[in-house]
């Protein structure tokens, strides 16, 4: 009957900190409100522990407590209380306690560690070289972020496309300094190392997804510079069949000249200036040392300028104008000279056009 | 005139040269805890800066270059350059009298150790003057840091570098001291928990910052002197330098925490009247606990990558150093039940510890399961376990350990009133900065950012722990006050002034007679002048007859071989950008500190003798300084 009431009451408590650690957060951005099996992985793994440890912090709050009110010492109670010199069976019981709830901590920590560590589907490759699992490189740049979809041949930036209901396998890299590439809601974060590729894999749940707005915030967790607290990426989480779409659409990208005059114009001046580093066509094949700025095939698709400024025209040409003033320290400031006024418009009419969605 | 009336009466000018030269461990106590007061009041500043950028949205209170610049001066300043000191203050004035000993092993390293201390801490600080401080946070990862533009990096490396000889010369000293210079019948077994962590935390010191010193080698090569170490375009490996970090790094924790432990368990069976619960298994974690720590150090590069067996390997055995915490924070709680409670400001932050320390040690736990940390890691909620440990835990018993030792360091007692205001804006401040950034690190805020964008839900928390920050600026604040009070009133009190000490420091007059122990005490048990007091005897007995008394002199040299290196520091730095002056600097300043050496070496110093007559003379006008 005992033991029955406090299985109960442990559920209680597993129910109520569940309700209580939901309440926080968006579900954008929050690890409390896991998006897929890698971030549910994570959550229950830290449930679990928060829950023992709460239990831990209740028992020896309240012996404690109990301890301090009740030994108070009187007033003009001069007595000396007995010396106690210890307890052998108390030491063995605070010693083997503790023992057994890390060991109910280490079993799920153990399998878990070694299941999220789980990438072997990324090293099946199909005779093409290709695989079946769905591949992204990630690359870190100061303050920016590439993806490339080795299988598919596209390269994007910035925002991340995703399928939803399947594992996406991540291979990280820095190409200047360490960064981490870590979306909260999503699971675990993996550094992005100047050394060498760590992989992971996410998994994002269409429904969870949908409750999100299909978007998921991406940050970068290691302090890289000035603007490493502005190094955000947006995850765009869609159904296989959008995201079948969309590839499609980024693969039959090609140079052409917007029928917009303006636009046109834009393109001129992209090209004199911006085109060294920044691409736009999906199909990059210069090698990545070569691609030293943000893929912009689908630019005016994003969600963000920069990965932090509303996306209209008016903030693009803000941002060209002075990009120091939204991000220290990147590198694009100072490489194609003072834009004018017109030049301005031009290009943020240029850029905006640059669509693969319709 | 006898010797020591004329150590006696000095004008400002003789007192600032005393302390210049001296060598007394009692002295140099102090002066650690002047710096190290100075410099945990800069960090504390740097501390407020980060709390009011942050409190709004997108604010732009400092710049985000600066930004970067203060965090890594918080971190570094509070961990090398108050922490560190300001538990050597208590290690320096508490350790020796504890032990019964006149003095540490090697008075003149003592002071040379607090030099080099003090000039690298000085050096770090500098940076901020002379084109800006360091900026890749206080672990500055190699990649980073090599990127990183301008000379605060070298700052970094350099005064690191100095103070961090002080430290290890220091630790040695202590080691030396606690094995060597124990009074008869004083046993390891019989030690008091706080010369026991001293002797841990000393050990650590010995294995934990070679690697660090090493690491900084490297660093310092690969920034000034074109090697590439950790430079991967050169065939260098920059996880190497997280490895040698961390190395360092987790030890230096439990370098911290150890003594911290060791001060409170010399508080609550002072103020519980009852011996410490026990003690053997208490001397049996802290040695666990100090091994323990050099086998965890890749727990926090979970995410570096290095594979799922070092994770789970690393994941379990932090884990296991929860088992030897836990004996600990139960026998404090076994030590006040059954006890008569007295609650004076030290118990008062001794008991607020408990609660306060498990916080911290459970979401440590939380974060020793790796997938869980692959969420906390560079999160606030690392944040918020990290301030919870050391705040929670060594904060807390730094204010602790000022207000039980203030007698035995100065002879007056700090306010108990005022003591408790601090203590009570301090804690609520604590609890109100720092718990709500579990949270704030769970919704997906990482750490070292210099602002948060609106619409993220990351404002209310941030500004909660903002205003947590302003009530501990005014706890701090009032505790200086408190501090400048009670020595402007001046008010002696005499021996044991807490009428419960239990431990030889105690048993000494007040103010502390400059050679300790007239005779050496014979200790007959744990809590030596306990045993004396419960039968009835005011002072320790004797081992020794009354006899000359061997001490060393004050040598300026500790100052001038420190001085040299921080010279040369200056040189090695600016060499880089091809100044005239910065070679010959370099060896000016190295030239002054091995010569200083050398003087030293050759110069004959064998100290003095304070006579037995003037001793025996002594004694009956009390304790001289």
């Amino acid at each position: 009957m005992k033991q029955k009431l406090t299985k109960w009451r442990l559920l209680t408590v597993f129910g109520l900190l569940t309700l209580v650690l939901s309440g926080c957060g968006e579900p954008f951005l929050s690890t409390l409100i896991p998006a897929g099996e890698a971030g549910q992985i994570a959550y229950d793994l830290m449930i679990l522990s928060t829950v023992i440890m709460v239990g831990v912090v209740i028992v020896v709050s309240i012996m404690f407590a109990v301890a301090v009110i009740k030994f108070r010492r009187k007033k003009g109670d001069e007595s000396i209380p007995k010396q106690v010199e210890g307890s052998h069976v108390l030491e063995i019981v605070w010693t083997v306690i503790p023992i057994l709830l890390l060991i109910i901590l280490a079993i799920p920590t153990v399998i878990a560690t070694f299941d999220l560590a789980d990438t072997k589907a990324m090293d099946k490759k199909n005779e093409d070289g290709t695989t079946d699992a769905l591949v992204v490189n990630v690359r870190a740049s100061l303050y920016w972020w590439e993806f490339e979809y080795p299988n598919e041949g596209i390269i994007t930036s910035q925002d991340l496309v995703v399928p939803t209901d399947q594992k996406v396998y991540f291979s990280v890299k820095a190409s200047d300094v360490k960064h981490s590439f870590w979306i909260p809601a999503a699971g675990g974060k993996i550094d992005t190392n100047v050394d060498n590729i760590n992989k992971i894999w996410l998994e994002f749940d269409n429904e969870k997804a949908a409750e999100a707005g299909n978007i998921f915030y991406g940050k970068c967790a290691e302090l890289c510079g000035p603007s490493h607290a502005l190094m955000d990426f947006k995850v765009k989480a869609i159904p296989q069949d959008e995201f079948d779409q969309w590839v499609t659409a980024m693969q039959s990208v090609e140079e052409s000249t917007p029928t917009d005059p303006e636009a046109a114009a834009g393109q001129e001046i992209f090209n004199q200036k911006c085109l060294s580093c920044h691409a736009v066509t999906a199909a990059d094949e210069r090698p990545e040392q070569a691609r030293l700025a943000p893929n912009l095939t689908n630019f005016g698709d994003r969600e963000l300028v920069a990965g932090i400024l509303e996306h209209n025209e008016e903030e693009v040409k803000n941002w060209l104008a002075d990009p120091e003033k939204y991000k220290p320290g990147n590198k694009m400031t100072g490489t194609y000279g003072e834009l004018s006024d017109q030049e301005l418009d031009q290009l943020a009419a240029y850029l905006m056009g640059l669509k693969v969605e319709q | 005139m006898s010797t020591i009336a004329q150590t006696q009466k000095r004008g400002f000018a003789g007192t600032v040269w005393e302390y210049l030269t001296t060598v007394d461990h009692k002295k140099i106590a102090i002066l650690y805890l002047i710096a190290g007061g100075f410099f945990f009041l800069i960090g504390g500043i740097e501390a407020m800066m980060i709390r009011i950028q942050l409190a709004v949205p997108n604010n732009d209170f400092v710049s985000a270059g600066l930004f970067n610049e203060i965090i890594t001066m918080h971190g570094t300043t509070m961990i090398f350059l108050a922490a560190m000191p300001l538990l050597f203050a208590f290690m320096n004035a508490v350790m020796p009298l504890q032990i019964g000993a006149r003095d540490v092993a090697f008075p003149f390293i003592n002071a040379l150790g607090f030099w080099l201390f003090f000039f690298g801490g000085l050096f770090l600080n500098l940076s901020w003057f002379l084109g800006g401080a360091p900026d890749a946070g206080w672990t500055s990862y190699a990649s980073l840091s090599l990127a990183s533009e301008g000379h605060g990096i070298d700052f970094y490396v350099l005064g690191l570098q100095i103070s961090g000889f002080g430290t290890l010369m220091g630790g040695i000293n202590f080691l030396v001291t606690i094995i060597n210079m124990r009074a008869p019948g004083m046993t390891y077994m019989r030690m008091p928990l706080f010369t026991w962590t001293t002797f841990v935390a000393s050990a650590l010191i010995l294995f934990a910052f070679p690697p660090l010193t090493v690491g900084l080698f490297m660093m310092m090569f690969d920034r000034m002197f074109g090697s590439g170490f950790f430079d991967v375009a050169m065939g260098g490996n920059t996880i190497i330098w997280e490895h040698f970090f961390w190395i360092f790094g987790h030890p230096e924790v439990y370098i911290l925490i150890l003594p911290a432990f060791g001060i409170f368990s010399e508080i609550f069976p002072t103020f519980a009247r009852k011996r410490l619960f026990g003690y053997s298994s208490m001397v049996f974690a802290t040695v666990l606990i100090g091994f323990l720590g050099f086998m965890v150090w890749a727990h926090h590069m979970f995410t570096t990558g290095m594979g799922p067996i070092a994770n789970a390997i690393f994941a379990v055995a932090t884990m296991a150093i929860a088992v030897p915490t836990g004996i600990k924070i139960f026998n404090w709680i076994l030590t006040i039940w059954g006890g008569s409670i007295q609650f004076t400001v030290p118990m008062i932050y001794a008991i607020s510890f408990i609660p306060s320390f498990v916080m911290g040690g459970v979401t440590g736990v939380m974060q020793a399961a790796a997938p869980a940390d692959y969420q906390f890691h560079d999160s606030y909620f690392i944040v918020a376990h990290f301030h919870y440990v050391i705040v929670g835990g060594i904060v807390l018993a730094l204010l602790a350990g000022c207000h039980f030792y203030w007698p035995l360091m100065f002879g007056t007692m700090l306010s108990e009133k005022l003591g408790k205001v601090t203590f009570a804006l301090f804690f609520t401040g604590f609890h109100l900065t720092f718990f709500i950034q579990h949270f704030l690190g769970l919704m997906g805020m990482p750490r070292r950012v210099w602002t948060f964008l609106p619409g993220q839900g990351l404002e209310t928390g941030n500004l909660i722990s903002s205003i947590g920050a302003a009530f501990m600026a005014a706890g701090v604040i009032i505790f200086l006050f408190n501090v400048v009070m009670t020595q402007v009133k001046n008010v002696q009190v005499g021996k044991d002034p807490w009428k419960d000490g239990r431990t030889l420091e105690w048993a000494i007059p007040s103010p502390t007679p400059f050679y300790n122990f007239k005779q050496l005490p014979l200790v007959r048990g744990l809590d030596a002048y306990w045993i004396e007091k419960l039968e009835g005897k005011t002072e320790m007995t004797p081992a020794e007859p009354v006899g000359d008394i061997h001490m060393p002199n004050n040598s300026f040299v500790p100052f001038v071989i420190s001085l040299g290196l921080f010279i040369a520091a200056f040189g090695a730095m600016y060499q880089v950008d091809d100044k005239a002056w910065a070679i010959p600097v370099l060896i000016i300043g190295m030239g002054v500190t091995f010569g200083a050496m050398l003087f030293r070496s050759i110069k004959d110093d064998h100290g003095y003798h304070i006579h037995k007559e003037d001793l025996l003379d002594d004694a009956d006008k009390g304790g001289t300084r």
